[in-house]
């Protein structure tokens, strides 16, 4: 069997995605317990990400294989999966890695099925264990885990955002190889006609570091601002509970939940959130998590590492004061 | 026009999750299942845009079981779909997600086709967002997921998908496979009428050869234990200390 790594290096808004570089770094650390070979990066997009290619040698890519086109800029699940199923039928490597971003989790499912071989979406642990593949992910967001097998070569898997960390040490350059593309735009049934930027700059919730969520404690849509003054001193990025999603206070795209974005920063804040289970459900896997709560009893104090018990109203103001000091 | 809704019951995202001690599957025993909470919002909005047609509500592959998957096909009756096609399953817990799409590609297939078909965009127990997609795949057919909006338009659709940090209008040849999110319908809750209707509308069989898993679950574990929080303080005036622990302890916080 061959015994080479596949990353789909998911290039967006003029970079790699943190994700996409956590995969190459996996996989950089997987591929001698998989028989050595070539770590291989394939990169589809535009112009800009063909610019960026080769720095994924940075996180050990041994080679890129750039399928980059004016048409191919902005994603597009149907022709993302094309290329990449192709890529994989002329390389055959043992397995495929894809960040599970939402377009991530878009693109792997269409490329297992293209190879009609198994798929492991959106796992928190993926080694080599007795030369095998060992992979386990959350179900029910969280509330259990699965160990899973796949069959079928290669064996494709999205690898949750923050899972896994970046080379401490990282290399050079990777050498890029042009993919020779056997379709057009015009082969396809669905074309990009508009893309609306968010109006932020802010990480995504699902690749954050440090998430500052808030619920019902909150109190109105208006003191979220609180939250936000403190998350720009964070860098973090704003979350929100479902009750203040229903509620309308919030965007949907905001919300950590089992129905909503399930997230695993490396540091969390649940801010005036009870800790309803479906709550609980999309951020446990968070590495640290603190919690401020005036309600002592609240779940959310069962789950969080460190916690105050406080009128958020007070706290958060002088945490994000006490932020700025230690800044300085 | 045709709409196929493939729906899936889910336990309630309320319910408290238990390994079962076969470490296999879900202990079921006090789980209530629910229609996923996509799926409903996806029955609205086919419902809305069936015109002089029809909407197929499909299950196929649920864990909860046959009886519990047949409930919720009520449920979509009742929320408004014309008819129901259920596929049985003799194997579903931690059923793999391309087994599934084969499956209810088979079931589309087999009663002529759709214009339109709708997936949640997640079932919120595996949580895979596997089965839209890899049924477009199989069906040869373009997919838009996480949609949050659709105008149908003759023979072709404008899709708006919410993507990370932008907001994509996407064209489509139909028919085509859309994942919807929250935002692609409105909750709806039943009238009596509605409900008492339902038990009178159609579910159909429709059986197939389940192709092999390639995809399985070898075991089952609860999440791993977390060792119990600390209460740093009461008040403002426990943030210098949480900060510190944050910085020392946890090594969570660089500033």
């Amino acid at each position: 069997m061959a015994s080479k790594v596949l990353v789909i290096a998911e290039f967006r808004g003029g970079k790699f995605k943190k994700g996409a570089l956590e995969c190459v770094a996996a996989a950089s650390r997987l591929a001698p317990a998989l028989g050595g070979g070539d770590v291989t990066a394939l990169v589809i997009g535009g112009a800009d990400a063909k610019a960026a290619a080769a720095s994924l040698g940075k996180q050990g890519a041994t080679r890129v294989l750039a399928a980059c086109a004016d048409w191919l800029a902005e994603f597009n699940g149907d022709a993302y999966a094309r290329v990449a199923a192709d890529v994989v039928r002329a390389e055959q490597p043992a397995l495929v890695l894809v960040a599970a971003t939402l377009d991530g989790k878009d693109v792997a499912p269409r490329v297992a099925a293209r190879l009609d071989v198994g798929y492991a979406p959106d796992v928190t642990k993926l080694a080599v264990e007795g030369g095998k593949l060992a992979i386990a992910r959350p179900l029910y967001a969280g509330k259990a885990y699965a160990n899973v097998t796949l069959a079928g070569a290669p064996a494709v898997v999205s690898v949750r955002p923050n899972t896994f960390a970046l080379l401490e040490a990282p290399g050079a350059d990777a050498p890029v190889a042009d993919v020779a593309l056997a379709f057009g735009a015009g082969d396809l049934k669905s074309k990009v006609v508009a893309v609306e930027a968010a109006k932020t700059d802010k990480v995504d919730l699902t690749e954050a570091e440090v998430i500052v969520s808030g619920g019902r404690g909150l109190k109105g849509p208006e003191h979220f601002v609180l939250l936000e003054a403190l998350a720009a001193e964070l860098g973090a990025t704003v979350g929100a509970s479902r009750a203040v999603v229903d509620a309308g206070w919030r965007p949907h795209h905001d919300q950590v939940g089992q129905t909503g974005k399930t997230v695993s920063p490396n540091l969390y804040f649940a801010v005036g959130i009870s800790g309803a289970i479906q709550h609980l459900a999309g951020m446990a896997t968070s590495k640290c998590i603190v919690a401020v709560n005036k309600d002592k009893d609240a779940p959310i104090f069962k789950v969080a590492d460190y916690g105050i018990v406080g009128d958020l109203f007070d706290v958060v103001p002088r945490m994000t004061d006490e932020v700025k000091k230690l800044k300085k | 026009m045709r709409i196929v809704v493939c729906i899936k019951p889910v336990p309630d995202t309320a319910a408290r999750i238990k390994v079962h001690k076969d470490g296999a599957r879900i202990d079921p025993d006090g789980v209530k299942f629910t229609l996923g909470p996509y799926d409903s919002r996806c029955i609205a909005r086919a419902v809305a845009l069936k015109g002089a047609g029809e909407v197929v509500a499909l299950a196929a592959g649920a864990a909860a079981g046959e009886a519990e998957a047949k409930k919720r096909i009520k449920d979509a009756l009742a929320l408004g779909c014309d008819k129901g096609i259920f596929v049985p399953d003799p194997a579903p817990e931690n059923r793999d997600p391309l087994a599934v799409a084969k499956a209810l590609a088979s079931a589309i297939q087999g009663q002529g086709g759709a214009d339109l078909i709708f997936c949640g965009r997640q079932a919120t127990d595996d949580q895979a967002l596997a089965v839209g997609p890899m049924l477009a795949t199989l069906l040869d057919l373009p997919c838009v997921t996480d949609a949050v909006g659709i105008e149908v338009t003759g023979g072709s659709a404008r899709v708006q998908r919410a993507a990370e940090g932008r907001v994509e209008t996407l064209e489509v040849t139909l028919p085509a496979v859309i994942t919807g999110q929250r935002d692609i319908g409105d909750e709806q809750y039943p009238k009596l009428k509605e409900i008492l209707a339902a038990g009178k509308k159609p579910i159909a069989e429709h059986k197939v050869e389940w192709a092999a898993a390639k995809y399985a679950v070898a075991g089952l574990v609860p999440p791993p234990e977390k060792a119990p929080g600390k209460i740093v303080g009461e008040g403002p005036d426990a943030v210098p200390a949480l900060l510190n622990l944050l910085q020392t302890e946890a090594k969570a916080l660089a500033l």
